[in-house]
């Protein structure tokens, strides 16, 4: 139920870097009920950072409205091959998760 | 006995206050707020001018308010920041999106609608703020359950 896997792909574009990152999150809203109608509480992922060879570009705050099993696309100006690419997320739990990829 | 009492409390408020500090980031004033005005207001953005140099991808109709795409973007030089509002939903704010040297301002995410919503899309840049919207119907809410 925690942190479970995530997926990440880095490739080169025209230009840019494509990073698509997929995580493993319920991002429960506070609103839905279970089977028994009592509300689920809310669980959800708060902070994103996206990190190019140790470095942050990306520092993204999102709320519960983000969709269940949150998948992200973000850019990168430039980029080479084997640049590490590290995403990692922070929950109102206090629970963490990261990844890291290498640019093909 | 005095100075172990002290470090013991020095040592207790160091412990309190990092994950304090790691968690301020998050905006909790501004995502609480329950209307896109005092959301946008906790974060400092005040008026902002319409551009068409900010594109908002997303589709007219989303049959499923659970995962409804969004792929937006900005050309405004020295763009920053770029952040996401949905004026029904119950929490408007979706995300602010901090952009340092290396990134492009663009995301491309999933979000969830509980009704028929304006998408609006806030840039910042060189201190000023710029604004896009989109409608998108939806045709099942997800919010709820």
């Amino acid at each position: 139920m925690a942190a479970g896997p995530m997926k990440m792909r880095a490739t080169l574009g025209q230009g840019f870097t494509d990073v698509r990152v997929l995580m493993t999150h319920p991002m429960e809203t506070g609103q839905r009920k279970d089977s028994d109608g009592k509300l689920v509480p809310l669980h959800f992922i708060q902070n994103l950072t996206v990190k190019v060879n140790g470095k942050p570009v990306v520092e993204a705050q999102i709320s519960q409205a983000v969709s269940r099993n949150p998948v992200f696309s973000f850019r990168l100006k430039g980029g080479a091959k084997g640049d590490k690419i590290e995403v990692s997320w922070l929950d109102n739990h206090g629970d963490t998760n990261s990844t890291e990829a290498a640019v093909a | 006995m005095n100075t172990l009492r002290r470090a013991l409390v020095a040592a207790l408020v160091i412990g309190i206050v990092k994950p304090l500090a790691a968690l301020a980031a998050w905006n909790k004033e501004a995502f609480g707020a329950k209307t896109a005005g005092d959301a946008l207001e906790s974060l400092g953005v005040g008026n902002a001018a319409p551009s068409k140099d900010l594109t908002i991808d997303a589709p007219q109709i989303a049959e499923n308010g659970a995962v409804v795409p969004i792929e937006i973007s900005s050309a405004i030089a020295g763009t920053t920041a770029l952040i996401v509002v949905i004026d029904k939903n119950p929490f408007p704010l979706i995300a602010r999106f901090d952009f340092k040297e290396g990134a492009l301002p663009f995301v491309k995410v999933n979000v969830k609608m509980g009704e028929t919503s304006d998408v609006r899309v806030l840039a910042e840049a060189g201190g000023k703020h710029y604004v896009a919207t989109k409608e998108v119907k939806v045709t099942i809410g997800g919010c709820g359950g």
